[in-house]
């Protein structure tokens, strides 16, 4: 199968990239001792490496442009297995029972910092639906939603400090402010399409965190905010290890709430709108749905729940500043969007659990990181573009 | 009979470009007008005007609901347009096409509707009830417009002369009191215009909705409408039954050399 010409082929990439990582992988200058050192087995691995990586690359691709006209032709009947698993319930109960058991003894079987990395990603997760709301059904790209993730955590860091209101009596104050400030922004902005509305989003997001950095009476500046309470329950504090636990159960509850709402949101008047508005704006208009109603209801929602998870944040690191609301935690959380698949909810956690849960346990690697996710995100669009799992939108199905 | 649509004097500019100039027009209730003249006439752009798409240059366009007082639109946006009982369909199908073919008609259901977020997330049993009505009313349209056999069928797998038809049952969901067909059958072979011009005789007996259509098919607008309107560089040049209008030299000579199916 592997014909001379393939092979060709490879050994001009193999050559290209010995030539090209020549003077970062083979020279190292010396300059105490003032000798260069001349790594020739490096190229020799780079060589054979990318000599092998570039036939791997080449199948993958030639196998998705055979799935491409399969699908095309229309042969490809088969759902995937995922879908498939989901749709039996013979599969399905046994499935979820195995999950439920996992997330409630995760806890008690792990110890308390396995348990806070679950949480951070199960927070990652919600923010990740709530985006999705944004990004995935709504069709706006926003790049600036980490803004009102760090409504929510200021809105509970201040409360606390100033008032000393509880966790519990925010929660609510943040998903408001959150879905306040989202149709203040969003106003505007929503005017605006593609391209245009990511750029003035990304925009905004800065200029809130511009804000907390340097109105000092109001934020505290760059310092931020520390001792923030944990949060309680009904005024008992818990210790550090029960109060972990006690934040696992919460995002649990929380994940499955926006699950369900989430869920229900996409088979009702308002998700339809949104697909709708996502396919042809002008038709849309003229079927009598308002434009901009219906985009500030999908970015204010989203918004809210950037709030919420603020609040849990402040709650759960006891101390914010404005370093942790930069545009990176914007594109983390779209990346997990997309990663995922976009509008696809399972896709969302899956996605999350990989972007927060690998470089955790990858801290062997940390050097390599930012070039680690690089390199996913460009296989990822290259041979998957539509996220890991495709969302196939459940249709309303009609049976007379 | 009672005027349901008044145009007075209405002009659209593109920049140097006078795509209607000093247009009236009116439809009356129960009618089927047309609308004919060659491309580039400004039909299309007149369409848009009265839907809120383009906002008029000059002129007044005014709408009398059926039980409602007169009202200018003028202004307004498509959505508002649509509320207020004009719905349309496009020359060029803009159906939603990775949605069902009852979802699109679905969406016509939007703007008679009403819940919202709260009702979407509580799922009360108001939202489950206006769901099922939703439903079973669109299901009805898909019936009565002869689509109802591929009612979960994504919309862009539908033959063309289907897709014609659900562009016309998404916009008979919104329940308008007049219905402007921007060239329904275009693309049509002779037996799918014949079953068109059957439907549209139906949906004015039956559903008690007045038409507004454009169309290049003669046929089809002669034996359908009760009026004809004739435009050509932006300007109304005759109006009339058919039988005034197939005989007026005015129209002779816009037409001449022109191929009329095209
Ligand atoms: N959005 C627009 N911008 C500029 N010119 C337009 C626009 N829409 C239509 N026109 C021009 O207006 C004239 C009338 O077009 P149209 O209404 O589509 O004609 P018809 O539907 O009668 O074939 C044409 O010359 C067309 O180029
Ligand atoms: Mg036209």
């Amino acid at each position: 199968m592997i014909k001379a010409q393939e092979i060709k082929k490879s050994f001009l990439v193999s050559l290209w990239f010995m030539f090209l990582t020549f003077p970062i992988m083979v020279i190292r200058v010396n300059p105490i001792e003032k000798f260069v050192e001349w790594r020739w087995k490096n190229m020799l691995v780079v060589g054979i490496g990318s000599f092998l990586l570039s036939f791997v690359w080449r199948y993958m691709l030639k196998k998705k442009e055979a799935g491409e006209k399969r699908a095309e032709t229309g042969e490809s009947g088969k759902t995937f297995l995922i879908q498939r698993i989901l749709e039996e319930r013979r599969f399905y109960i046994p499935l979820v029972t195995g999950l439920t058991i996992i997330a409630v003894a995760f806890p008690f079987i792990f110890s308390m910092y396995q348990t806070s990395i679950m949480t951070t990603a199960l927070m990652y997760i919600v923010l990740g639906l709530g985006l999705n709301i944004v990004v995935g059904l709504a069709g706006l790209l926003d790049l600036g939603y980490v803004a009102f993730y760090a409504v929510g955590a200021y809105s509970y860091a201040l409360l606390n400090y100033h008032f000393g209101l509880g966790f519990w009596s925010v929660l609510p104050i943040g998903a408001v402010l959150g879905f306040i400030f989202g149709v203040l922004l969003g106003f505007p902005v929503l005017r605006l399409q593609g391209d245009y509305l990511a750029i003035v989003t990304l925009g905004f997001g800065e200029i809130i965190r511009l804000v907390l950095e340097n109105w000092n009476e109001f934020s505290f500046g760059p310092s931020g905010i520390a001792n923030i309470d944990r949060p309680g329950f009904f005024g008992i504090q818990f210790s550090l290890q029960t109060a972990s636990i006690y934040l696992y159960f919460l995002m649990i509850g929380l994940v499955i709430f926006t699950i369900i709402v989430v869920n229900r949101l996409q088979n009702s008047r308002i998700g339809r709108a949104w697909i709708a508005l996502r396919e042809d704006e002008t038709a849309c208009q003229a079927m009598g749905i308002d434009k901009t109603r219906t985009k500030l209801r999908a970015f204010a929602l989203g918004a809210t729940w950037a709030g919420m998870v603020g609040v849990i944040f402040a709650a759960k690191t006891t101390f914010i500043n404005p370093a942790s609301f930069t545009f990176l935690e914007s594109a983390m959380i779209l990346s997990i969007v997309v990663l995922g698949g976009m509008g696809s909810i399972l896709g969302v956690i899956i996605g999350a659990l990989i972007l927060i849960l690998l470089p955790e346990y990858l801290r062997a690697f940390s050097d390599y990181r930012m070039l680690l996710f690089g390199a996913i995100m460009v296989i990822m669009m290259v041979f998957r573009p539509q996220g890991i799992i495709a969302n196939i939108r459940r249709t309303y199905k009609f049976n007379e | 009979m009672n005027t349901i649509l008044e145009v007075k004097d209405l002009s659209m500019d593109f920049g140097g470009l006078r795509a209607l100039d000093h247009l009236d027009l009116n439809v009356v209730e129960g009618e089927i007008a047309a609308i004919i003249g060659p491309n580039g006439a400004g039909k299309t752009t007149f369409f848009n005007c009265i839907t809120g798409i383009y906002n008029p240059t000059e002129g007044e366009i005014l709408i009398s609901p059926p039980g409602k007082k007169r009202k200018k639109i003028n202004g307004l946006k498509p959505n508002r347009v649509t509320k207020k009982g004009m719905a349309r369909t496009f020359q060029n199908i803009r159906l939603f096409s990775n949605m069902t073919v009852l979802e699109n008609v679905m969406i016509g259901r939007h703007c008679r509707t009403s819940s919202g977020i709260v009702g979407a997330i509580l799922r009360g049993r108001s939202t489950i009830k206006e769901e099922k009505d939703v439903v079973d009313f669109s299901y009805n349209i898909l019936k009565k417009t002869g689509i109802s056999h591929l009612v979960n069928e994504f919309a862009k797998n539908l033959p063309y002369g289907a897709q014609r038809r659900l562009e016309i049952a998404r916009a008979m969901a919104t329940e308008p009191f007049l219905l402007l067909l921007d060239e329904p059958a275009a693309g049509m072979n002779p037996r799918e215009t014949r079953e068109l011009d059957e439907l549209i005789t139906r949906l004015r007996d039956e559903d008690n909705v007045s038409i507004l259509m454009i169309e290049h098919d003669m046929k089809l607008v002669m034996s359908l409408s009760d009026r004809i309107f004739v435009m050509d560089y932006g300007r109304k040049i005759a109006q009339g039954t058919p039988s005034d209008i197939i005989n007026n030299p005015v129209v002779i000579k816009a037409y001449l050399g022109e191929d009329i199916d095209a």
